[in-house]
């Protein structure tokens, strides 16, 4: 039972530090209550940095009177389509340049050029194409979110094992069933391996997508905030899309554990 | 047994003839390595060969060019008769190293070739979870191969290999990586797997023990590069064998001996090459 009490008291610390934080973070801005020693007006540092106390008001005014609910759906939707879409781009042409050398040899150069652009800036023209809807946003997701699951399928079906691709030929796989039966579980491993990565970045294009302009979102909330200086409201927007993020990670190591039942981990035995 | 070119090759299951290989590095045109050279092996049906030789002197490339996986550099190879074009249908290949899928369970592993075949499920399943037993493994279905030991994964890969009934058995040291115990056990399996139906069977090995513990004939390989045949001998110890016991009668000492002389000389230099 000693590992689990250790994690008990780690547990604690983590906690304790989260309280710690905010503590000091209300002490810090809470006008008044500490002599101004750096800023001239009491109120400056709340205007700054917001006061944890109206911050977490924010966000039960938030949940408890429903207004948050659209703009998360709204965030979320976006976040899944560009996944979604991404992924199945990436799949399908990873598979499509890892079989085909020639052609892969042509779209080199620019696959490595478009990879290092700074995707960001396309977000204006995807709203002149797509306008201020969800559309932009999903274009946007999907564009970061593609080149991680590209470069790994790409990854995954260069390094199938030739021992194992040789004797699933010599079983009778036609080259349509190597790529269903070989080609494209390897590439899963590795799409699943990205996962996280691919999850995170779809999220951060459709949130920075919102930011950019929208009418609807988490991120729309917290450009409305900016634009009237309500740093509270930025800094409730940044508490729950976080809340959001961690919560899309833990479903994903969720699925990940369903689906990587055939991957070794490190501890198998049982005590019994 | 006559290994000349064309005699008996119309009858044979197998007939590698006059083969050579002579591998081009890429990036380097001018930079050759022969590993074959004007190798002729014919192999009868329901007849059992082992091919020894020092190692890296070319067997898994006589092997690979049987299996029609590798395209030799000249000669010509019959299976039945028939002239090879692309994959050798009517083999079926244990390679040495790990070849399962390791994204699909010992029975989804074992029933692959049938899904390629694609027999219906229901049957592929029936006559999988029969070779799972037949090999012994019955109750380890749904573990992956990670969670096999590694004698288990073989046993998985003969049942995948054997599933699909090829009338030729290419195997590339298959045993190479197992301990002695779990190595005499598969041994003895698969002679007794072989008795039932006596496919014709090319078994690669560096071990001359092995080779005439289970073979009817071995054929000796030289050191590389450019390996050819530098003996045969018939092995007419007595079946059903047990490869542990057989060891032991003078008569497999004997013949040990004789190959082993022959032998000796080719494994030396091979050892030389690969130190240089």
């Amino acid at each position: 039972m000693r590992s689990n009490g250790n994690s008990l008291s780690l547990r604690a610390w983590q906690v304790l530090l989260l309280v710690a934080v905010f503590v000091g973070w209300h002490v810090i801005t809470a006008p008044g209550l500490l002599p101004a020693f750096y800023f001239g007006d009491p109120h400056r540092a709340a205007f700054l940095f917001g006061e944890p106390l109206k911050v977490f008001g924010r966000i039960w005014h938030w949940f408890f009177g429903g207004e948050i609910y659209r703009h998360l759906w709204v965030t979320l939707v976006e976040t899944l389509l560009a996944f979604f879409i991404g992924t199945v781009l990436g799949i399908a042409i990873g598979i499509w340049l890892a079989l085909a050398p020639k052609a892969s040899a042509i779209f080199d150069p620019y696959i490595k050029a478009i990879n290092a652009m700074p995707r960001v800036i396309l977000a204006p023209i995807f709203f002149v194409w797509f306008g201020l809807g969800i559309a932009s946003k999903v274009a946007l997701g999907v564009t970061l979110v593609f080149f991680i699951v590209f470069f790994n399928v790409y990854q995954g079906v260069k390094e199938v094992s030739p021992v194992v691709l040789a004797n699933a030929r010599m079983l009778g796989a036609s080259p349509r069933q190597l790529l269903r039966y070989v080609y494209l579980p390897s590439a899963m491993s590795w799409v699943f391996a990205s996962l996280h990565n691919s999850v995170g970045l779809a999220f951060v294009g459709a949130v920075v997508g919102e930011y950019l302009g929208s009418a609807e979102g988490v991120g729309y909330l917290i450009l409305q905030a900016e634009g009237v200086f309500d740093v509270n409201t930025v800094f409730a927007g940044i508490l729950v899309l976080t809340a959001f993020a961690l919560v899309l990670d833990w479903v994903v190591s969720l699925a990940e554990k369903r689906l990587m039942v055939w991957q070794p981990r490190s501890s198998e035995t049982e005590r019994i | 047994m006559s290994s000349a070119p064309g005699l008996g090759a119309a009858a044979a299951a197998l007939a590698l003839e006059r083969i050579s290989c002579t591998f081009v590095a890429r990036e380097d045109r001018s930079q050759r390595y022969t590993a074959l050279r004007d190798t002729t092996l014919v192999v009868a049906p329901g007849e059992f060969v082992s091919v020894v030789g020092p190692t890296g002197c070319g067997k898994s490339t006589l092997l690979n060019v049987a299996a029609g996986l590798l395209n030799p550099s000249a000669g010509t190879v019959h299976v039945f008769g028939e002239p090879l074009a692309g994959i050798n249908t009517r083999a079926g290949y244990l390679f040495q190293t790990e070849a399962l899928m390791p994204w699909r369970n010992a029975l989804d592993n074992i029933i692959a070739g049938l899904e390629f075949r694609e027999v219906a499920r229901e049957a592929a399943l029936a006559q999988g979870n029969e070779w799972l037993k037949r090999v012994g493994l019955g109750g380890f279905g749904d573990r992956y191969p990670h969670q096999l030991s590694g004698g288990m994964r073989k046993r998985v890969s003969l049942a995948q290999t054997l599933i699909v009934n090829p009338q030729i058995l290419l195997m590339d040291e298959p045993f190479a990586a197992l301990d002695i115990q779990t190595r005499q056990l598969m041994e003895n399996e698969l002679l007794e797997l072989w008795s039932a139906d006596r496919k014709s069977v090319v078994f690669i090995t560096h071990d001359l023990e092995e080779a005439i513990a289970l073979a009817d004939r071995v054929v000796v390989l030289s050191a590389g590069p450019e390996a050819h045949p530098i003996g045969e001998y018939a092995i007419d110890l007595p079946r059903p064998r047990d490869v542990a016991e057989i060891r032991l009668t003078p008569q497999f000492v004997q013949l040990h001996t004789e190959i082993w002389h022959a032998m000796k000389d080719e494994v030396l230099k091979g050892y030389a090459q690969q130190r240089q």
